[in-house]
């Protein structure tokens, strides 16, 4: 494949450009110069022929210079093309045919497409590379960190960057690369520190992605570091202290060199008979028991229809005995509405038949339920407080709750910012009812 | 599963059964030309199907497999993540058979769950060192040549969790972060080329970072040459839409190398003069070696194959007699020229036959007809790809990077298969 590159492509560019360059020789000299000259020589010639022979020269010469910048355009391109080309046969990697008779026929593209503004490269282009190109004007310190650290990360990360449950922990484990399965922090594991200011940026806090202001992004990163022990609490992290910060693990990559580490992994005549003498098991997969549990098909069909049943029932939710909630049928359409809300809420809280508490309480029969009372989830004190105070999460106080959680209850464990959208409230608690016990 | 691991609870039981349909009365009946007690029920009774009538051509428009297929599905394994939007499933592996894989049972993984982007809505933006920083949309990309291909799509971390033991009982656990499609789609090459390589100079030292228009826009830098080379930007797969778990309406085809380059909902190239060291390039998808020094930018997929049955969810059910062994062998590196398969825990080897010519990173199935005595098998395949790679056992994977590296465990696989015909995930001496 790559030898009916070089071979057919790259003489074909170079083809196309001798063309065009035979074409601007014709025009500038033998058709322009010794042209006029001939007609100067003809005076039988009409002047009006005379003039038209001028003006097509003059376009003849216009067009010759286009060529030619053509011709230069495509010569750069061949010799890139040929260079890539090189790169790629001695690298023996199989190269596709390009699409030669397209490139012949328009030298400038397919014209596809439109010129990307600079606006909408500044909104998309936010990478951040590790010298620090690509980092906005902003400044933020550990102490503020902490703040926006507790109210839109600790759910998930914990309150000193520890971790909860699963997620991901941020701060700890330097010195342990080397021991039995190491922790992988910013601290221990991460070598730039361009890569956690861009992560943050880009994709964090979980749910509410780009949500965070550049002051934020810095203050979040500068409080991460301080709890790494790399920093002090007043240390401002902003884009001209950024390159001061060197991460400890920075030293600690190599670039993959399986082709010589591993190069005893090409055996020109791997063993076929007496490989070894004798073969033991060492370990079972059965001891440990860590595999999810099967049903048989039979098994899993009467639930598949259950699931299916109860979708379609939803909508028509049956009377509840809870006084606080109206006995009504619930809209499909805010339903449907509901069900896309909480997307913003189901990377802590659980919904439906045998699920649990996630890093949020299960939230089946919520509406109309007494507040901090879930079995097994560990509340915040305020909300215990408020629970035990008889507070009930009706239609109206839940409506509260989602419009700004931390400003109704100070103190409440849930690091949400709140829906903005009365809306929106509205169709997640309609879809919440739905769930009902 | 029962404290006696080596006993069934009930529901094991029925699994096993079910996928047998009907197990216990075959394996009784497991001689050659073994001889029917009386006549068939089946064959002498006319049966309902055979008599009344099934479904019309209205009943489904987009049809979705039989039921008696139910258990051919993805699953994850929960306590891998912390939740599942930042997750990954498992392709059925055991279950399939030829080479390419159903988009609707191919393995997700989402660093910010599966989103939903119109083709309207979708836009892809070329920047950096070009000549010309160019936005499409869908509608323009359908304009540009298209090529098809097939591929493997593997995650780096498929087998990680049998880094340190045998840990998942199935080789759809062990084995099944991975799908093979047929993809349609335009050359990366022929959209940089639309917005001009010039300003990127010598093509050398330059890399695309490319990222998705999800909430993770999980970003990944590619070497530019690859860039040049074999990347698609996929519209299609298997010949229909992408699915929404697979990055509906685009997403990034990077033949050979990890899964999570692969970006999905594709809304970004940029040609840089430097890799950006995102996330998933440093913290993650690195190979911790035992000294704690790391590798990066282990990109290829070694040479790696499976037996996918029998296997642990897909034990012999028949008995005695003839039984085809069959699983899937891959490589980054080029194609699959042959496998070897041993049923005495890699003492000796027999050369399995390959379904279809070894295609260049693609699956290729591999077949090996045998003989069953009955008797106890340590079963083993070792893959040989076109650069001359022999898949690595564990002990020799591990010689050179210990325990930690989580990523690219391409090691031989063992199945201890038990003279009933279940099977179980094992490592051997």
């Amino acid at each position: 494949m790559s030898k009916s590159l070089s071979t057919i492509f790259v003489p074909a560019l170079g083809g196309a450009a001798l063309v065009l360059g035979l074409a601007y020789g014709l025009s500038a000299r033998s058709y322009g110069d010794s042209k006029i000259a001939t007609l100067e020589g003809n005076l039988a010639q009409s002047e009006t022929r005379e003039n038209s022979a001028r003006g097509e020269a003059e376009a003849q010469a216009l067009r010759a210079a286009d060529l030619e910048a053509q011709a230069a355009k495509l010569q750069e391109r061949a010799a890139q093309l040929e260079q890539q080309v090189a790169d790629l046969s001695a690298a023996g990697t199989p190269v596709a045919v390009l699409p030669v008779a397209s490139l012949r026929s328009a030298p400038d593209g397919f014209g596809l497409g439109r010129s990307a503004l600079p606006e909408e490269i500044a909104a998309w282009d936010i990478d951040v590379s590790p010298d620090g190109t690509g980092l906005p004007v902003g400044s933020g310190d550990a102490l503020e960190g902490e703040e926006v650290f507790a109210e839109k990360c600790a759910a998930c990360h914990g309150d000193f960057a520890e971790g909860v449950d699963n997620w991901p922990k941020l701060a700890g484990g330097q010195g342990t690369l080397d021991h039995e399965d190491p922790l992988k922090t910013v601290g221990s594991y991460w070598p730039y520190l361009s890569t956690t200011w861009d992560y943050v940026n880009r994709s964090m806090p979980f749910g509410a992605a780009q949500t965070l202001e550049a002051d934020e992004v810095y203050a979040i990163v500068a409080y991460i570091l301080y709890s790494n022990d790399l920093v002090e609490d007043d240390f401002v992290l902003s884009n001209e202290t950024f390159a001061e910060v060197k991460l400890p693990n920075a030293g600690g990559f190599i670039i993959d060199d399986r082709l010589q580490s591993e190069a005893h992994f090409w055996k020109p005549t791997p063993c076929m008979t007496d490989c070894k003498e004798s073969v033991e098991i060492t370990m079972r997969a059965r001891v440990l028991d860590v595999t999810p549990q099967e049903e048989s098909a039979e098994a899993q069909a009467p639930a598949a229809e259950a699931v299916e049943e109860a979708a379609v029932v939803e909508p028509v939710v049956e009377p509840v005995a809870e006084p606080v909630v109206e006995v009504v049928a619930l809209d499909p359409e805010l339903l449907a509405k509901g069900a896309k809300v909480f997307k913003k809420c189901k990377a802590c809280h659980k919904l439906g038949e045998g699920a649990g508490n996630g890093t949020g309480p299960l939230l089946n029969g919520i509406v109309g339920a007494t507040a901090g009372q879930v079995d097994g989830f560990k509340y915040s004190k305020p909300m215990l407080t408020a629970g035990a105070e008889g507070l009930v999460w009706s239609e109206a106080e839940l409506t509260a709750f989602l419009t700004k959680p931390r400003a109704y209850m100070k103190g409440t464990r849930m690091s949400f910012a709140g829906l903005r959208k009365e809306a929106d409230i509205e169709a997640v608690i309609t879809y919440l009812r739905s769930f009902d016990n | 599963m029962s404290d006696n691991a080596d006993d069934f609870t009930p529901s094991r039981r029925r699994f096993l059964a079910g996928a047998a349909a009907t197990g216990v009365g075959a394996m009784a009946a497991s001689a050659a030309n073994a001889t029917q007690a009386g006549p068939d029920p089946l064959i002498t009774e006319v049966q309902d199907w055979a008599s009344g009538l099934g479904d019309g051509v209205d009943a489904t428009p987009y049809g979705m497999p039989i039921q008696f297929e139910q258990d051919v599905v993805r699953r994850n394994v929960e306590w891998l993540t912390a939740d599942t939007i930042s997750s990954i499933n498992f392709t059925p592996i055991h279950a399939l058979d030829g080479t390419i894989t159903p988009q609707g049972c191919a393995f997700e993984r989402h660093h910010s769950g599966a989103i939903e982007l119109r083709k309207e809505d979708y836009r892809l933006m070329i920047n950096g060192l070009v000549d010309r920083p160019l936005v499409f949309t869908y509608a323009d990309l359908e304009r540009f040549p298209r090529e098809n291909r097939v591929y493997f799509c593997e995650c780096a971390a498929n087998s990680g969790m049998e880094w340190a033991g045998a840990q998942l009982n199935g080789a759809q656990f062990t084995h099944g972060m991975i799908h093979n499609m047929e993809y349609s789609g335009v050359s990366l090459r022929v959209l940089l080329q639309e917005a001009g390589l010039a300003a990127a100079g010598d093509f050398k030292d330059k890399w695309v970072y490319v990222e998705g228009a999800d909430a993770s826009s999980n970003g990944r830098s590619i070497p530019l040459e690859k860039a040049l080379d074999d990347v698609l930007v996929a519209f299609k797969a298997n010949g229909e839409a992408l699915r929404k778990e697979h990055g509906y309406p685009v997403r990034l085809v990077v033949p050979g190398w990890e899964g999570n380059m692969w970006i999905k909902w594709l809304r970004r190239i940029e040609v840089m003069d430097g890799p950006v060291e995102s996330r998933e390039e440093t913290s993650k998808y690195t190979d911790t070696l035992a000294d704690g020094v790391a590798r990066k930018w282990t990109w290829e997929m070694d040479a790696k194959s499976v037996v996918t049955s029998p296997s642990p969810q897909a034990p012999i059910t028949h008995g005695k007699g003839p039984l085809v062994i069959t699983g899937l062998a891959w490589s980054g590196r080029g194609a699959i020229t042959g496998v070897d398969v041993s049923v005495d825990g890699g003492k000796t080897w027999t050369q399995a036959r390959l379904g279809a010519p070894g295609v260049d990173k693609a699956l290729t199935r591999f077949y090996l007809d045998t003989n069953w005595d009955g008797s106890e098998m340590l079963l083993q395949s070792r893959a040989r790809d076109s650069s001359g790679y022999v898949q690595p056992t564990k002990a020799e994977l591990r010689e050179v990077r210990g325990l930690n590296s989580i990523y690219h465990n391409n090691a031989i696989q063992t199945w201890w298969v038990k003279a009933d015909g279940e099977a179980e995930n094992v490592e051997v001496s």
